[in-house]
């Protein structure tokens, strides 16, 4: 990599300063704004602010609400991530087999990504709707009752298939960038050595992916567990019942609808510890595993 | 161990492209066959046709007495050792060996026993633990070598193994790629555009050009009676002079040849020669010297000791015998 060396100390950090300025305005000013609010308790009337210490955040552990929105949070993350991934890995595999160097239908399939969070679910809440939906038609000529409406895992597939797939061109963009950068005559190398499609998508594809792999592991689980705000509030808000109702769409709902501010800053700054967590020990544990 | 046999085998791309050819060769059990030409001849399509990595358009491709055409690539019987090695670089080096007699659910101990053995022979023992990465570019090789030897295959398959070492590792890996081959005595079919590493290694060469076979022969065969201007011009170093008959009308040769091939080191300083030539470059390469110039309006280069005497105009005379007459419109040669 080309280094390049300033003789001016003013010069390089006045070319950091516009990233420096958005990082701090819309990141870490906030962050520390949610920090420090969730100390305190407003009045309903927002005239008092008093400090609370840990109250907050003790109200927090004590409700049954928000455990189960920590459960409802983690099944959803967990299974967008499978799904977007899971999905994308298989679109990855099959262009990379089949036309190697279509662009048309690469940039086809990146549409998706384009698509505001907000109109995607808009989109599936079409889609699945109950009274005019094309999904619900179908699935009542099996003899499937679809309706997220009152249906608590209908309400549940119906966020996670619309979070999902809003990812999958993302995914499948870097999946087969990851495939294009495996040398084909590893595959053939592996091809005399006896091992069919399946086992050298196994033994040879999947281990070199691995980097690729666990570096949109890492994004997708941050995704679901921050980006999907917009998807929850366009098609089920948090409902029924609760069950949709992942951590993010909680903290606005407690904090802008509910107007308890102090209960909201604290499950965002949880919410943040969760994710710190989460990408430190992916960083730890699993990155050393994907070395090769 | 096995003959391979190809009989008047083409490859014909989607879209109607030629790379190879008419191609019939016969390779007895054990032989080394070296299939040379520049880049583009085809030879490497040619090898991955053998190999199962690309598809038969013409013609049959025999290994033993089994026509392979429709076989899959695991089931021919052949190693195979790639230019970039293609070593799995997430296994370690012992598991690279093991992973194909794996797969073919080699009992345990006997993956052992050839692994271990593999590793004597190419003295990569202290490594079978590392990963490809933490290896040197001719260590690679050697494990890229094993992995083939552990199959004890039918036939190893070369496809330019050296080109990506440097110029003095690539003479020892040469060096150790033939004995390997005398000890083992599988048969071998080695690519390789670079005519010195053809003629070292060939038990018989097979000069490519343009996915067509210009020549099968020995080395020395093929060195001492090229069969056309194209083979006289690729193998030997420095290159056989090509001249036109026009350019030296006065030498006593066959009415029918239209170009002359002499080699540099044919051609000799004599007072009295029937050859002049114009110096126009000298070379000085230690042991020989290369003094390139013209005569008639056409190239010429001879190699001569470093001590002979030089001047702006040579007389040059030719080794009785020497010249290689090849006819004006075919380019084959003419006894």
């Amino acid at each position: 990599m080309k280094r390049t060396i300033f003789r001016n100390q003013l010069l390089p950090w006045l070319l950091l300063a516009p990233q420096l300025a958005i990082t701090f305005i819309f990141f870490l000013w906030p962050a520390a704004q949610a920090i420090r609010q969730s100390f305190l308790r407003q009045d309903a009337f927002g005239i008092n602010t008093s400090f609370v210490g840990l109250a907050n955040f003790r109200a927090l552990w004590n409700s049954p609400e928000y455990l189960n929105s920590l459960q409802v949070t983690a099944v959803f993350a967990v299974m967008v991530t499978v799904l977007s991934m899971g999905f994308s890995l298989l679109l990855a595999v099959a262009v990379d087999r089949t036309i190697r160097s279509s662009n048309v239908y690469t940039t086809l399939l990146v549409w998706p990504y384009a698509v505001a969070p907000a109109v995607a679910g808009i989109l599936w809440w079409f889609i699945f709707n109950p009274t005019i939906g094309i999904m619900p038609y179908v699935l009542g000529g099996i003899g499937y009752d679809w309706n997220h409406i009152s249906s608590k895992s209908d309400a549940l597939v119906l966020v996670v298939i619309a979070s999902a797939w809003k990812q999958i061109s993302y995914n499948f963009l870097f999946f087969v960038a990851g495939l294009q950068s495996i040398p084909a005559s590893l595959r053939e190398a592996a091809a005399i050595d006896g091992a069919g499609p399946v086992r050298r998508f196994f033994d040879i594809t999947l281990p070199l992916l691995s980097p690729t792999t666990f570096f949109l592991l890492v994004v997708n689980i941050v995704y679901a567990m921050f980006d999907t705000f917009a998807v929850i509030d366009a098609t089920t808000e948090g409902g029924p019942a609760q069950a949709t109702n992942i951590l993010v769409y909680k903290v606005y709902f407690d904090g802008f609808v509910g107007q308890n501010m102090g209960s909201s800053a604290a499950q965002s700054v949880v919410l943040m510890g969760i994710v710190i967590l989460l990408t430190a020990i992916q960083f730890r544990y699993v990155e050393k595993k994907v070395a090769y | 161990m096995a003959s391979i046999t190809l009989d008047t085998v083409g490859k014909i791309y989607p879209g109607g492209t030629r790379a190879v050819g008419d191609v019939s060769i016969d390779i007895a059990d054990g032989e080394f066959i070296v299939l040379v030409g520049p880049s583009g001849c085809g030879k490497s399509t040619l090898l991955r046709m053998i190999a199962g990595l690309e598809s038969i358009s013409e013609g049959t491709v025999r290994i033993g007495d089994r026509v392979v055409n429709d076989v899959e690539p695991a089931d021919r019987d052949i190693a195979m050792v790639f230019q970039n090695y293609a070593l799995y670089p997430h296994m370690s080096v012992r598991d690279n060996l093991a992973y194909g007699l794996k797969n073919r659910r080699t009992p345990r101990a006997e993956i052992d026993r050839r692994v271990a053995e593999a590793a004597v022979i190419l003295q990569i023992g202290p490594y079978l633990d590392r990963k490809p990465r933490a290896l040197s570019g001719g260590q690679r090789q050697r494990v890229a070598m094993g992995r083939a030897i552990v199959r004890e295959p039918a036939a190893f398959l070369f496809d330019e193994p050296l080109s990506n070492l440097d110029a003095k590792l690539r003479v020892t890996m040469r060096l150790e790629i033939k004995e390997l081959q005398r000890r083992l005595r599988t048969t071998s079919i080695y690519v390789t555009h670079d005519q010195l590493e053809a003629m070292t290694l060939a038990d018989r060469l097979v000069v490519l050009n343009a996915g067509r076979i210009e020549q099968i022969g020995t080395p020395l065969e093929v060195y001492r009676k090229p069969a056309s201007t194209f083979v006289a011009g690729f193998i030997g170093s420095p290159a056989m002079n090509l001249i036109s008959r026009r350019a030296v009308p006065h030498l006593p040769v066959a009415a029918q040849a239209g170009t002359i091939g002499i080699r540099p080191e044919d051609l000799s300083v004599a007072p009295d020669g029937p050859i002049e030539m114009e110096v126009l470059a000298v070379e000085e390469l230690g042991a020989q010297r290369l003094v390139h110039g013209q005569t008639g309006g056409e190239r010429l280069t001879v190699a001569m000791p470093s001590d002979a005497p030089l001047s702006d105009r040579l007389r040059l005379s030719y080794r009785l015998g020497s010249l290689h007459l090849f006819h004006p419109e075919t380019g084959r040669r003419i006894d």
